[in-house]
């Protein structure tokens, strides 16, 4: 009777492997070691790779930004953009859920720059104390109605949505808070299929034909490409997410981590945002 | 089990301590942090019951088809000499060590409104997209690999004696099959329900890809805490410790219905 016994053990051990790996991403930002794939002899540990010159092209250091999982794409193009002029530096980014950084911030995660999908979770950072500043908004963004590609339940408008099968956020995150605000606005009850945790869940749904529409934000219309049709929304302009970006309390670089957020605020990152389907504040 | 004879050498229990830490800590952490007045109300708030309804039915559902197809594909695969059991095996077993994710993926590309068989279902009038049957079909998915392992092991050290001398006494093959292997192999059979079960239970990945997220549709405890997580921590804590609960009580069943435990 040993066999069983093994069994029962191997299928033990993948019962919890597999639980672990369906933790949902947490995570990421421990890896922050100094000294870890950088410039060769640059990357002296500790703070004696500051301050090596005064012109501002000789800023170096890992920088930590902790960002929203919609700026994604723009902050990895801005952060090629910001590396060419400044050789000594490396951007390093955590992306996740607004809220999640926020609480990984308040426990202790080591990061320069904080910035969120809405201002509700900054003034949470703000309250607990883990960013410093008045954070600043450099971007917004709004929501908007995609189908498949092929519209294959032929939506036109809002008023087509009560028969299709629609695929919203979740109130609980910023996405699906717009999304209450905006058909509160219009008087509409929504009546979703499914009430996706993250915007990027809802945009999978309906890239893959699932959902015969849904509501997500502009930038992710831009990041889809043709896999999906843009319907449009009336009223969604008044319903917009302002993103806001802090300099970090707990930051050891705060001038590196101001030339970050100034580079964001900047032309370079103006243009890049407004290339990724963001509006201006 | 014990030390006395053939004795493990001191310094194993060192790295056994920190192994039991590893997992105890943190066990002990979120207990901890349960916020024990406030527990009655969060688990009983209107969206708890509902996931926790939704998490039950869909998970003996899916346990029940997963004995029903499992148990004759483990006999096939400890008994027969097919042919190539062992790339069967190799794809029963998959799903165990799948990242639930690409789970959900290999489910949506297969029966997804786009995907392999969901276009000849729709045009058969059957839509599982974000129903209930798209959660039983996930759980039923990732779960019927630990009932299949669990009961091939078992059928293969029992061997076919048994069934051999019922054949020679008369019995027909479904006869045989329903008073002597069964009631052999009820000890593995019991304790890969309850691991499939637990595996239900404890269901995300798949479930979230393939399925959606909708209160009392699709929306199983596993994805109640992950959203309430964003807002209400508290309450995502509360119900961890309702699953922790109820996924302890399913190992210990296992531990008990294994045969020969503490033989060795």
């Amino acid at each position: 009777m040993r066999r069983p016994l093994r069994a029962v053990a191997a299928v033990l051990t993948v019962l919890i492997l597999s639980s672990c790996a369906s933790g949902a991403g947490q995570g990421g930002p421990g890896d922050d070691a100094p000294g870890e794939e950088s410039a060769p002899g640059e990357d002296a540990p500790g703070p004696t790779a500051e301050g090596t010159g005064g012109r501002d092209p000789a800023l170096s250091g890992d920088l930590t930004v902790f960002a929203a999982a919609s700026l994604h794409g723009v902050f990895e193009d801005l952060a090629a953009q910001f590396s060419t002029a400044r050789p000594q530096v490396q951007v390093r980014f955590s992306f996740a859920g607004s809220s999640d950084l926020v609480a990984q911030l308040d426990a202790g995660a080591p990061a320069d720059v904080l910035a969120t999908a809405d201002e509700s979770t900054m003034a949470d950072a703000l309250d607990a104390g883990s960013v410093q500043d008045e954070p600043v908004v450099f971007a917004t963004n709004a929501l908007t109605l995609i189908t498949p590609q092929g519209n294959p339940a032929g939506i036109t408008g809002p008023a087509d949505l009560a028969g299709a099968d629609l695929v919203v956020c979740a109130p609980q995150v910023p996405c699906g808070a717009a999304t209450a605000r905006w058909a509160a606005n219009l008087d509409l009850t929504l009546h979703p299929v499914s009430e996706e945790g993250s915007v990027t869940d809802v945009l999978g749904k309906v890239t893959s034909g699932q959902a015969e529409a849904g509501l997500v934000y502009t930038s992710d219309v831009r990041a889809a490409g043709s896999a999906v049709e843009v319907i449009g929304l009336p009223g969604a302009d008044d319903v917009v997410n302002r993103y806001p970006i802090a300099v970090t309390a707990r930051t050891e670089q705060a001038d590196l981590a101001r030339a970050w957020v100034d580079f964001v605020l900047g032309p370079q990152g103006r243009a890049a945002l407004t290339e990724a389907g963001f509006g201006t504040p | 089990m014990s030390s006395r004879a053939g004795g493990l050498p001191g310094w194993a229990f060192l790295p056994a301590a920190l192994g039991l830490l590893l997992i105890g800590l943190p066990a002990a952490g979120i207990l901890l942090a349960v916020p024990w007045s406030q527990l009655p109300a969060l688990l009983t708030s209107e969206a708890s019951l509902a996931a926790l309804g939704l998490s039950l039915r869909t998970s003996v559902t899916a346990t029940a088809l997963a004995v029903v197809l499992g148990v004759p594909l483990a006999l096939i695969l400890a008994w027969s000499r097919l042919p190539g059991a062992r790339v069967i095996r190799t794809v029963v077993l998959l799903p165990l060590v799948l990242p639930p994710v690409v789970s959900g993926l290999a489910l949506l590309t297969t029966f997804g409104r786009r995907g392999l068989l969901g276009e000849y279902l729709s045009v058969l009038g059957v839509d599982i997209a974000f129903s209930t049957t798209a959660v039983v079909l996930a759980q039923a998915f990732v779960a019927m690999p630990f009932l299949v392992l669990s009961v091939e092991g078992a059928a293969r050290a029992a061997g076919r004696r048994h069934e051999v001398i019922a054949a020679t006494l008369g019995a027909g093959p479904t006869t045989v099959l329903r008073r002597v292997t069964i009631p052999l192999l009820t000890p593995a059979l019991g304790s890969g329900i309850a691991l499939a079960f637990a595996r239900c239970l404890g269901e995300f990945g798949a479930t979230l890809t393939f399925a959606g997220s909708l209160q009392g549709v699709t929306r199983t405890l596993p994805l109640e805490i992950y959203l309430q997580r964003e807002t209400d921590p508290q309450a995502a804590v509360a119900l961890s410790l309702l699953l922790i609960l109820l996924a302890a009580v399913l190992v210990l069943l296992t531990q008990r219905v294994r045969p020969g435990a503490g033989a060795r």
